[in-house]
């Protein structure tokens, strides 16, 4: 089967305060292909986590969809019961958290908590669970599995711990696996090591992984397309190697800039973005960018610019890209 | 001239009470997070310590200061013993000494203005006399935030915001050292940048020595001078960073500069440069303690702990192979 696993089309969502609506989401458009791996970059409060809470429905109460939707695999996520989200929670859709410790029970063994998403498998025994449960550590790397499952989630490493969130979020083979900045609290070594079991473990699950970062190299790395993020739009998408070497939006390219991993040449005097990341209370009618924008021009201030095809699936939206017309 | 000199440095924490280590007949009621660091820090430069999680980073950040008490081996603090008993000895050396911690926001209180954060050292070392308010401006002006942030709370700060105010505080009493730990973890690229420029131009205008603790390499390359490579405890490779990164000489410094991820879609890796994990502190690896993880390890380095070997000017390695080829 080909096709998207997942499509969001023109999603917007609004958390109300007593502040007044923070806008954290608007008209975001993107798609996970069957077999992919998406990749969704931007920095702390560009909407990242939010959407991925959205499309699995954890929201917080007082998140308002004010529009769009979230197709997967045919049906809309945004109006089905909540029983039906329930049986797609974990089971078709399976997300993994960054924090391993704090998503993991601290007072139950691994094993027990393995057994727990089993529930619905009503034909199966609690040895057959079990046995399923220890496979599922073998494949991501944990030694002498059935031991294992008696354990508790502080007998654990950080590295450990990681590789078992990612076991329980593959044990019922899901068909899209949402993973949230998993590799953001590990050391640069088991960063790898989890990137190459997220690789390996990719054909079996069909590889539809919508992978949510903030570090540019972990996205390079395992990503096919880029989605880019910033105060709740989608600036940028495109393939992954238009992303790092055809980049088009002005902040895209400003955020490949700053990462001192791919400055070659030693520096004292890094490039920073200046300015703050808006406040999302109240949305100015122009680009949401243009503030911070190096090479804005005065339209930028007053007109929002549309999405902008700069090449084969890559989408910008800059009033600056070539083909934009005014 | 050297700032900070450090010998021998031993850091141990007691794991039981020596009762319940009888009962349970451990063989050592201690585990040593930090052992044998010998290093120096020239007046004005930067060392960076670079290591995994538990590799002793921290806690040698804290013997330093004197926060964590010291098992063996000494410190020397331009010239002098700053735990010498006599001349309140602790006091002083705090004031020229300062530390960053790791986590801006968990290290400010939160019911206090960041006035009161940052003229918080004037007070405790009884300079009550100085016009606080005025301090306050003059740092805000120097780690460039805007003056009307004294009245803020900390949770009206942004992380970066946060660590601008986390710098404030440490250069708030002209301190001739700053330990950062951890100085932009959890922040986003672009604020990391701001960041470490900042410390750059403090550096330039004070005159500061940095010790920077951190398990990022891309800032350990960009900022520092000196780079110690930290592996359960002991530094196992120390020199130039610029030497360090292209021709690392332990197979460790080596696997970990390898680690970090490209930033190029042209440069992915098939396999992971290291694999497994670190070793428990509790149950050391006899010999060479990074043999279980290396690809090099032969029989000696399962049965002998490698001795430091001088590989050129202030450039050391712990390791019975080092390699010397160019990266």
């Amino acid at each position: 089967m080909t096709g998207d696993v997942l499509d969001i089309r023109n999603l917007s969502l609004r958390f109300e305060s007593q502040q007044g609506a923070v806008h954290a989401l608007r008209n975001i458009d993107m798609a996970v292909p069957r077999g992919e791996i998406v990749g969704v970059v931007g920095e702390s409060g560009s909407g990242k986590s939010t959407l991925a809470l959205t499309i699995m429905r954890l929201l917080s109460g007082n998140a308002v969809i004010s529009s769009g939707a979230i197709d997967f695999c045919g049906a809309d996520l945004l109006k089905l019961p909540e029983d039906d989200m329930r049986a797609i929670r974990g089971t078709r859709i399976s997300m993994v958290f960054q924090d391993p410790m704090t998503s993991l029970n601290p007072v139950r063994s691994i094993g027990a908590q393995m057994a727990d998403i089993q529930y619905r498998d009503r034909t199966a025994s609690a040895a057959q669970k079990r046995r399923k449960s220890a496979k599922a550590l073998q494949r991501v790397g944990i030694p002498d599995a059935d031991v294992q499952l008696d354990r508790y989630p502080f007998q654990f490493s950080g590295g450990m711990r990681q590789r078992i969130a990612i076991a329980m979020s593959l044990l019922q083979k899901p068909e899209l696996l949402i993973a949230d900045e998993v590799t953001t609290a590990l050391d640069v070594t088991l960063e790898a090591q989890i990137l190459h079991l997220l690789r390996e473990l990719r054909k079996d699950i069909n590889g539809s992984i919508l992978f949510i970062s903030h570090n540019l190299g972990a996205i390079a790395e395992i990503c096919d397309r880029v989605v880019v993020l910033y105060a709740g739009e989608v600036v940028e998408s495109a393939p992954v190697g238009d992303i790092f070497n055809r980049p088009q939006h002005p902040y895209t390219k400003a955020l490949i800039a700053c990462d001192p991993a791919r400055i070659e040449k030693v520096t004292r005097e890094l490039p920073v973005i200046a300015g703050d990341v808006p406040n999302l209370h109240r949305i100015p009618e122009a680009c949401i960018f243009a503030p911070r924008c190096a090479v804005a021009i005065d339209r930028c201030h007053t007109t929002r610019p549309a999405d902008v095809l700069a090449g084969r699936e890559h989408r910008a939206r800059c009033h600056l890209v070539a083909g934009a017309r005014p | 001239m050297n700032l900070l000199k450090v010998r021998d440095l031993h850091v141990r924490y007691a794991i039981a009470g020596p009762v319940k280590a009888m009962i349970a007949g451990l063989a050592s009621r201690y585990i040593d997070a930090v052992i044998d660091v010998s290093f120096d820090v020239e007046r004005g430069s930067t060392l960076a310590i670079v290591g995994e999680s538990g590799s002793g980073k921290s806690t040698l950040a804290r013997a330093i200061v004197g926060l964590t008490r010291i098992a063996g081996g000494t410190v020397e603090f331009d010239g002098r013993n700053p735990f010498a008993a006599g001349r309140g000895g602790g006091r002083a050396y705090h004031r020229e000494v300062s530390m960053m911690f790791q986590d801006p926001v968990s290290s400010l209180s939160p019911r206090r203005t960041v006035e009161a954060l940052i003229t918080e050292p004037f007070i405790v070392h009884g300079l009550k006399d100085k016009d606080l308010p005025a301090e306050a401006r003059r740092l805000l002006a120097l780690v460039g935030l805007p003056h009307d942030f004294a009245s803020r709370y900390p949770h009206q700060l942004s992380g970066g915001q946060a660590r601008r105010v986390g710098v404030a505080r440490a250069i708030a009493l002209n301190p001739k050292l700053i330990i950062a730990d951890e100085p932009t973890a959890g922040l986003d690229v672009s604020v990391q940048g701001e960041i470490l420029n900042l410390l750059a131009r403090l550096q330039g205008e004070f005159g500061l020595t940095y010790v920077i603790i951190t398990h990022n390499l891309a800032v350990v390359r960009h900022a520092s001078d000196r780079a110690a490579i930290m592996y359960m405890g002991r530094f196992v490779e120390m020199g130039p960073t610029a030497d360090v990164f292209t021709c690392p000489a332990h197979p460790y410094a080596a696997a970990l500069i390898a680690a970090q991820p490209h930033p190029d879609p042209g440069k992915r890796r098939t396999e992971p440069a290291l694999m497994g994990e670190v070793t428990s502190l509790r149950n050391r690896p006899s010999g060479c303690e990074f043999h279980p993880r290396c690809a090099k390890a032969k029989d000696i380095c399962r049965s002998e702990a490698p001795a430091v070997t001088e590989l050129g000017p202030m450039r050391t390695v712990r390791c019975h192979f080092p390699s010397l080829a160019r990266r």
